[in-house]
């Protein structure tokens, strides 16, 4: 009789363990959920989060300097349909316009900081020494997609139009609105910058081949950047006029592209 | 695990209870404790930031490229005429997981994401803020395994508590039989890992941490440049992606098994041997029952 009710209790007190041990566990779970998700909408805590971010690009500059170039691949290597993401199809009057006329009154205007500010046709720009190479594009949500580019270094264009010692970056500024044509007055066209490093690299292509045929206009036609160690979102497709600036701090968002506005990092390098 | 400093602290009777000797026994240097949950905290965050990155392309491949109408592993939901379902696809066959994976709830509606809301840092789908968390908690990660190996070589906690000796080895046989009973050493054996333990910390420590780390690494475009081609090693950048992943369920295993173990082996004396560095080595039965006179 005793040693039932010893038992009994000591059964109680190991259910009772288990469910607190159990409990426990849940709430820790859903604390670290809340938790995090909590943290995620704090800027302080996001920031130091993204810091992460400039010891990356300092340890890649070490291991794989400036002129490190990205791995080339075969013909046989081209993937049958290049995929295309983002702006697939614009819709803007201004670009509509050029495709309408085969963008053959499309002018790549070159400025800001600059000694002498340019204008490119087509025409003129197929004209210049070209580049051609076949390469991986890695889309920031993991995909991964090799496709052969032509197309003008832009480091040709940049000696063409000599930029001024205090330029620091080159901003794309791309035709497409990402949230169609503005009917507010709010610009969300798509832009992109990249830094010196980058845009001298022999890689970096204003490309208006794909697969030698003109860029098709779900992949950026007439021309798009092609910045090929780094991720998907940094090749500007659309590609209207280009800026040399000394700080994108003031330009649209501030975070010097598109979808870094929207809070992915500056550097896509990884 | 310190081996020198077992130190009896009672033994044999007390009034006139029947008490086991007890021998308090210090297991783990301040180091190790410390580095030990910087893992947790590393591995917890990594693993569900990972899930929400994995959300934004829900689907594996091996080569170079991605081959979009046929990768090896894929999550989705899809519409049946009895209502949305969630499917996961893996080599050519399809499960429906629905609930779970593909199609699950969030906050209160059917949502199709591959991955719960509840297994994902944030819990809402968002690539960029997943990117920040799982890149930030990388590095933390890894300089801590640099902390943790470069401690192991110099305090020797390698070579002594890691590496099994030949003994040890050959009766692998028994410690094998050991865990599928689930008889845990007592008394000095107990000071010791044991061989399977031993076995599973190298395969981690040596085999899948270092392949998740290089093929994260494998996965960045401008450390792909660092010499053209080595990306091949691993198969190319989709493989280092399916690699990445499969070693994250492999490290997910480890762990489950792991507090499994903690848990039937004395979760108390576990956890406090890990978070203070003592542990109370369990009687070793037999002998106790020789010394009590008992048969």
């Amino acid at each position: 009789m005793k040693n039932q009710k010893t038992y009994t209790l000591m059964r109680a007190r190991q259910r009772d363990r288990r469910h607190l041990l159990r409990g426990a566990v849940a709430a820790a779970g859903s604390a670290l959920l809340t938790g995090c998700d909590r943290l995620s909408s704090n800027e302080a805590f996001v920031d130091v989060l993204k810091s992460a971010q400039h010891l990356s690009r300092a340890a890649h500059k070490i291991v794989a300097p400036r002129p490190a170039m990205a791995q080339e691949f075969t013909p046989a290597d081209v993937a049958p349909v290049f995929r295309s993401n983002g702006t697939l199809d614009p819709t803007d009057a201004d670009y509509r316009a050029l495709r309408q006329a085969d963008f053959a009154t499309y002018q790549l205007k070159v400025g800001g900081l600059v000694e002498k500010p340019a204008a490119f046709t087509l025409a003129q720009l197929r004209a210049l020494p070209s580049r051609t190479q076949i390469t991986r594009h890695d889309c920031v949500e993991g995909w991964s997609c090799i496709g052969k580019w032509t197309g003008v270094p832009l480091g040709l264009l940049l000696d063409r139009v000599r930029p001024l010692p205090q330029a620091r970056f080159v901003l794309f500024r791309c035709f497409d609105s990402m949230d169609g044509p503005s009917l507010d007055g709010r610009d969300s066209r798509y832009y992109e910058s990249i830094d010196f490093d980058d845009a001298r690299h022999p890689q970096t292509i204003l490309a208006y081949d794909l697969n030698d045929r003109p860029l098709p206009v779900s992949n950026g036609a007439p021309l798009r950047c092609r910045v090929e160690r780094q991720l998907g979102y940094k090749q500007a497709k659309y590609v209207s006029s280009i800026e040399l600036v000394e700080s994108f701090s003031q330009i649209r968002g501030g975070k010097g592209g598109y979808w870094e506005d929207e809070g992915y990092e500056w550097y896509g390098g990884i | 695990m310190e081996t020198a400093s077992a130190t009896p602290v009672s033994a044999g009777l007390t009034g006139s209870t029947l008490q086991a000797p007890e021998r308090r026994f210090y297991r783990h240097r301040l180091p190790i404790r410390l580095m030990h949950w910087i893992n947790v905290v590393c591995l917890t965050i990594l693993l569900m930031s990972g899930l929400n990155i994995f959300n934004a392309h829900p689907a594996l491949y091996w080569g170079q490229g991605s081959t979009f109408d046929r990768p090896w592993v894929s999550i989705g939901a899809e519409n049946t005429p009895s209502g949305p379902i969630g499917k996961t696809q893996i080599a050519g066959h399809d499960f429906v997981t629905t609930g779970v994976l593909g199609l699950s709830e969030v906050d209160g509606a059917q949502a199709a994401r591959a991955f719960p809301s509840w297994a994902t840092i944030p819990g809402p789908q968002w690539l960029a803020m997943a990117r920040h968390w799982h890149l930030f908690f990388a590095w933390l990660f890894v300089i801590n395994g640099i902390g943790y190996v470069l401690y192991s070589l110099f305090s020797r906690h390698l070579v002594r508590d890691l590496i099994p000796t030949k003994d040890e080895l050959r009766r692998i046989g028994a410690s094998i039989r050991d865990h599928v009973l689930f008889r845990h050493p007592t008394g000095e054996a107990a000071k010791r890992y044991n061989v399977l333990q031993n076995l599973a910390y190298l395969i981690v420590i040596f085999g899948l941490l270092p392949l998740i780390i290089v093929a994260g690494l494998a996965m960045s475009p401008r450390l792909n440049a660092v010499w053209p081609g080595w990306v091949e090693l691993l198969g190319g950048r989709q493989s280092a992606r399916t690699l990445h992943f499969l070693a994250a369920f492999g490290l997910l295993g480890f762990v489950l098994i792991h507090v499994f173990e903690v848990i039937v082996a004395g979760i108390w004396n576990e956890m406090r041997s890990m978070i203070t560095g003592w542990y109370t080595l369990p009687a070793d039965e037999r002998r106790t029952a020789r010394e009590e006179g008992r048969p």
